[in-house]
Order: structure tokens, then C-alpha cells, then sequence
């Protein structure tokens, strides 16, 4: 098919499968990271991208993923990288969420940041193993920038939460 | 000195802040007293790295050189570098570099609050991710002040005593100079008078949940912020730029 038989939507579709390296359940539109793709004047596409943390690794292979994936469909494209406005775990798609839990990964419970950083309260975060809600943060930094380490009380299961920001 | 000039310079101090610290940390990889906190200073290494790229990669672009964030962060010398003397200081044991860290995060955390409503659209969208990250970051240092301060006498002792030798490094943090008075009065920097207060405020309050005694300000260290470094730094580059010395120019 040529370039420009394609539409925006079409590549939106697309782009649902292209995952995210780290979660493989995730696509990189679930995850909230692609903001946008735009239909370029000349011939091609443009699909606009922001990283989930500034120093996420991640990023280039992402990056790479969506390119291959879309040249490989016969389309001409590009991609950017914004920061503005900043990603937030609120862009994950109800998708995402699902897909998260189902694989092993409490996604954020709460929307926004808890911006009460000295010894605040806690939140509840439940056991995707389990459902328990008798969880303890063991670290609040994980395997990767995005999570934070948990262990269950009840089945005493180590899990990985998707910290908000 | 012109407003594009002084941009430049305060985008270095944002950004080898940010490289100076995110590589001291990296230093702790493998290193961690245990597995999670070795897993927590590498993933702030990262997002301090992360920032240091987005703020380089500006100050690039402000000075019209060409200069790329990979040849400021490896192909400048000692003397052009532009962070606080206080990221600089070796790790030491873990209660110096949570100490090093914990005073850091509350500047780092005030500094980027306000910069989200700086004139400069580059700075903004730098700051609104940053603080997120940041957020993360004091609150993790915060609460190891409070575990070691507040545990026992021997984690009590050497966390003041931490406390203590680095004290004199946190004055250089608020010290204004024409750079920064120029990109205050553009709108585009943050007023340190400002910052310091909040400063106070956050470190006293961490401090007294401690059960730390806050040390007086005395004679404080000055100097990086003009490029005026301890031979720390030199050997902390002579690493981090090692690639860049004995191969320049290589790729990968
Ligand atoms: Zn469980």
C-alpha cells in the first residue's frame, strides 16, 4: 500500500503493536507515551513521542521499535521526542491498567503525584498476586524508573507497583 | 555579560549538577549496603543523568557553538564546569552519601518548584519533568535521614557527624551572582533568597524528626558554580571522560 493511502487513525492502530520493551503487554499508546501523529505536508508521517522518565533507557529503543515496526508496514515516518507536556501515569489507557495487573505489576493507584514526601501517609496498594490489601513498600525504587518494589503480607509474593508521577 | 551568555552558564550549573551527582551515585552501583538502596541510587543516578542531558543539550543550543550534551558532559575541562562543590564530595560511607544527598534534594526540590514558571518555555517543560522525579528523590533521602538519625547511636553519630563535614558545602547554593541576577530578572531564573527559605524550612524539619542538631553556618566553601573545583572533581572526570581522553572522538 502506498504512504498516502494511509490515514493518522491507521497509524494510531498501528502503533498498538509496538510494545513497550520493558512490559511487553503494554503498547507504547496504552502506556500514554505516543502524544501525538501527524500526516506530514510533504509525504510520510510524524508520530510524536515523550519519554515516562528523563533518563529512561528505554526511550531509544522505543524509538527504534516504532520506526522498524512502521517501515515495515511500507510507510514513511519520523519520530520526535517532546517533553512538554510531561508524561504522567494518568495517560495510561484503562487497556494498560488491565493488562499491567494481568501481568504481575500493580498499576499507579492514585492520580497525580503524592507530593507529601517527608512521612506522609501511605496508600494502599493491593496484591496483583493475591488481592490482598496487607502490602508493604519495600523500596520505593524498583527494577526500573517506572516502579516501585512491594511485598504482599498475606501470600508474601514480591510485586512491582507502577509508581505515579 | 549578555542574557544569552548568562543562560548558558545557568543551563551548565542546572545540567553538571545533575552529571556530577548522577555519576557519584553511579559509583555506588554494585556497591549498595543493600539490594534495594543500590537499586535506588542507580535509578536516581539515571533520572539526575536524564535531567543533566535535557538541560546540557539547551545550554548547547542557547550558546551556538554546536556543542552537543555528549561534548559538554566529556570534552569540557575541570575549570568549565559549573556545578556546586558539594555534588562533588566523595561518597564516603552511606550516611555521608545520604547526607550529601538529603541536603541536595531540598535545594533541588525548591530550585525546580519555581522554575516551572520561568519565562523560558525550555526551561518549564525541563522543570515539570524534572520535579516529578525530584519529588521521588527527596522524599527517598528524607526518610533515611530520619531511619539513621532517629536509629542507633552508632548510625546517630555518624549521620552528624555526616552532617557535620558537609555542612559548609550547602552556603555556595544560594550564593547569587550576575548570572543569576540576570536570569531573575528575565524571569527566567529563580530567586536563591527564595529557595534558601524554603530550604530551611524542609531541612529543619527532617533534621529535628532526626533527632540531628542542625550545625551553625560557618565559614562556607565556594567557587564551583564559577568553575573553581576541589581535585575531586578532576579525578571523578578523569574517569567519567576516560573514553573521550584515551580515544577521542570514538563512537559506538
Ligand atoms: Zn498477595
Amino acid at each position: 500500500m502506498e504512504t498516502s493511502t494511509f490515514t493518522t487513525e491507521a497509524i494510531w492502530h498501528l502503533l498498538e503493536q509496538v510494545k513497550d520493551p520493558e512490559i511487553p503487554v503494554i503498547s507504547v499508546v496504552d502506556l500514554g507515551i505516543v502524544r501525538d501523529v501527524q500526516s506530514l505536508s510533504e509525504e510520510g508521517f510524524k508520530v510524536v513521542i515523550t519519554p515516562t522518565y528523563s533518563g529512561c533507557p528505554a526511550m531509544n529503543i522505543i524509538e527504534k521499535d516504532i520506526l522498524t515496526y512502521l517501515r515495515g508496514q511500507g510507510l514513511q515516518v519520523e519520530v520526535e521526542t517532546v517533553l512538554f507536556p510531561a508524561w504522567t501515569t494518568d495517560w495510561i489507557s484503562e487497556k494498560g491498567r488491565k493488562n499491567m495487573e494481568a501481568y504481575g505489576i500493580q498499576p499507579p493507584v492514585e492520580r497525580t503525584v503524592d507530593k507529601s514526601f517527608l512521612t506522609g501517609g501511605r496508600k494502599t496498594v493491593p496484591c496483583p498476586n493475591c488481592g490482598s490489601k496487607e502490602t508493604q513498600m519495600v523500596s520505593q525504587f524498583g527494577s526500573t524508573a517506572c516502579k516501585s518494589l512491594y511485598q504482599c503480607q498475606d501470600c508474601r509474593e514480591p510485586f512491582d507497583y507502577f509508581k505515579c508521577i | 555579560m549578555t542574557q544569552q551568555e548568562a543562560l548558558f552558564e545557568y543551563c551548565l550549573r542546572l545540567g553538571d549538577n545533575g552529571l556530577i551527582l548522577g555519576h557519584r551515585l553511579s559509583e555506588w552501583c554494585g556497591h549498595g549496603p543493600i539490594l534495594e538502596e543500590d537499586i535506588a541510587l542507580t535509578n536516581i543516578a539515571l533520572d539526575l543523568i536524564g535531567q543533566c542531558r535535557m538541560a546540557l543539550s539547551y545550554a548547547g543550543t542557547v550558546e551556538g557553538k554546536n556543542r552537543s550534551e555528549d561534548d559538554l558532559a566529556y570534552l569540557r575541562d575541570v575549570y568549565e564546569f559549573r556545578n556546586v562543590l558539594l555534588v562533588e564530595q566523595p561518597n564516603g560511607h552511606y550516611g555521608d552519601t545520604i547526607t550529601r544527598q538529603f541536603l541536595f534534594d531540598a535545594f533541588n526540590f525548591a530550585l525546580h518548584q519555581r522554575l516551572q514558571f520561568s519565562s523560558d518555555e525550555h526551561i518549564v517543560a525541563y522543570a515539570r519533568k524534572a520535579i516529578k522525579e525530584i519529588t521521588y528523590h527527596a522524599r527517598h533521602s528524607s526518610e533515611w535521614m530520619i531511619r539513621l538519625g532517629d536509629g542507633t547511636e552508632e548510625s546517630h553519630n555518624k549521620v552528624q557527624e555526616s552532617l557535620n563535614d558537609l555542612w559548609m558545602y550547602t552556603g555556595e547554593m544560594f550564593e547569587s551572582d550576575e548570572v543569576d541576577q540576570l536570569m531573575v530578572d528575565a524571569g527566567v531564573g529563580v530567586d536563591l533568597k527564595i529557595v534558601k527559605q524554603q530550604w530551611d524550612d524542609s531541612v529543619g524539619t527532617v533534621l529535628a524528626e532526626a533527632t540531628l542538631t542542625q550545625p551553625e553556618d560557618g565559614w562556607m566553601q565556594s567557587g564551583g558554580k564559577k568553575g573553581t573545583h576541589s581535585e575531586k572533581l578532576g579525578f571523578l572526570l578523569a574517569e567519567m571522560q576516560f573514553m573521550q581522553r584515551a580515544y577521542p572522538g570514538a563512537t559506538w
